[in-house]
């Protein structure tokens, strides 16, 4: 399984982390911002395992399972959807405990300390 | 194989690159989450060409079983207030922030493509047991097994967290002031209990502002 060169995981990868920024910045709806986040974490996580697929072999004197290639990147990943999901669970609580305040999602009106 | 191996792998980035602009441009939160979910599946299907099988299932697993669908009961609690379009206010600022970010980085895109040349980097042959759940099953036992011991405290903290921050229970603090004057939670909190007690029927909130916040409450 090596038709595919490396370049064109990661060019996939960029232009999603590009996508989802450009979502958290442009869109309003806090439902929307935090999904942007989601596609974002994909996208690092996508670069991790390309990334760990090139220097599998190079990391095992790294401190790896003697004998197998190293998984750095692939635990990272692991780790990363962890939080993600931590995150998502305590992002989307905000989000309940905020509409619950002001009867919306957007994200501008998350004002109360300016006035 | 090869051919059908690239094939794959467009099929993969069709399903991110589509998914993933339908989850940032949907007006409908709803068909955002359904986008999230085409984006994860095409990235799973990604992992499966990188080798990492574990990965992919735990994507799917995770992200369309757990986290999609925590987006989508969030959704329907909020109801139809949650597809709030309303994106006019300060609009100016973040097209132009979001204009600057995408020309960033298509820009560093271009360039870095242009530098590279024609070389592209060949995947080596995966080695053995790479990705398989026997590897890095070891791997996160032996060699991280304090960060992944420390992954299942956050996981714990972020479901009390959540648990506690989403149920209220002390209705009238959440409500700020402004709106406490107007429509005061029946029956609810001690510190309100006095002055309801106080001025008695005269000031009864209407039966649909009440009915709405107890809706919301529940």
């Amino acid at each position: 399984m090596n038709a595919v060169p490396l370049e064109y995981f990661l060019t996939v990868a960029a232009v999603l982390f590009t996508v989802g920024a450009v979502g958290f910045l442009l869109r309003r709806n806090l439902l929307v911002l935090l999904m942007s986040i989601e596609v974002m974490l994909n996208a690092v996580n996508l670069t991790l395992v390309a990334f760990n697929r090139i220097h599998a072999e190079a990391a095992v004197t790294a401190g790896g399972v003697v004998g197998a290639p190293a998984h750095t990147g692939q635990v990272f990943a692991f780790f990363i959807i962890i939080v993600a999901a931590a995150e998502a669970a305590v992002g989307l609580a905000i989000v309940l405990s905020f509409f619950r305040v002001r009867k919306s999602v957007r994200s501008d009106d998350a004002d109360l300390l300016r006035n | 194989m090869r051919s059908l191996e690239i094939a794959f792998f467009g099929l993969c980035t069709l399903l991110s690159l589509i998914g993933s602009v339908i989850t940032v441009a949907a007006k409908n939160p709803i068909r955002g989450a359904m986008g999230l979910l085409v984006t994860i599946i095409g990235i799973a299907g990604m992992y499966l060409l990188l080798s990492a099988e574990l990965l992919a299932a735990i994507q799917v697993v995770v992200y369309a079983g757990a986290v999609v669908i925590l987006f989508l009961f969030v959704i329907m609690l909020l109801g139809p207030s949650a597809s709030d379009t309303n994106d006019a206010r300060g609009a100016i600022s973040r097209y132009a922030g979001a204009i600057a970010f995408a020309g960033t980085s298509a820009g560093l895109l271009w360039i870095i493509m242009r530098m590279g040349g024609a070389t592209l980097t060949t995947l080596p042959p995966a080695g053995p047991g790479m990705g398989t759940i026997e590897v890095i099953g070891r791997e996160i036992f032996t060699k991280d097994v304090v960060p992944f011991e420390i992954a299942g405290v956050l996981l714990t903290i972020a479901v009390v967290g959540a648990v506690s921050v989403a149920r209220s229970k002390h209705g009238s603090l959440a409500i700020p002031s402004t709106q406490r004057k107007m429509e005061p939670p029946p029956g609810r909190g001690g510190r309100e209990d006095a002055p309801t007690g106080a001025h008695g029927g005269g000031r009864t909130p209407s039966k649909a502002a009440a009915a709405a916040v107890t809706e919301v409450k529940s």
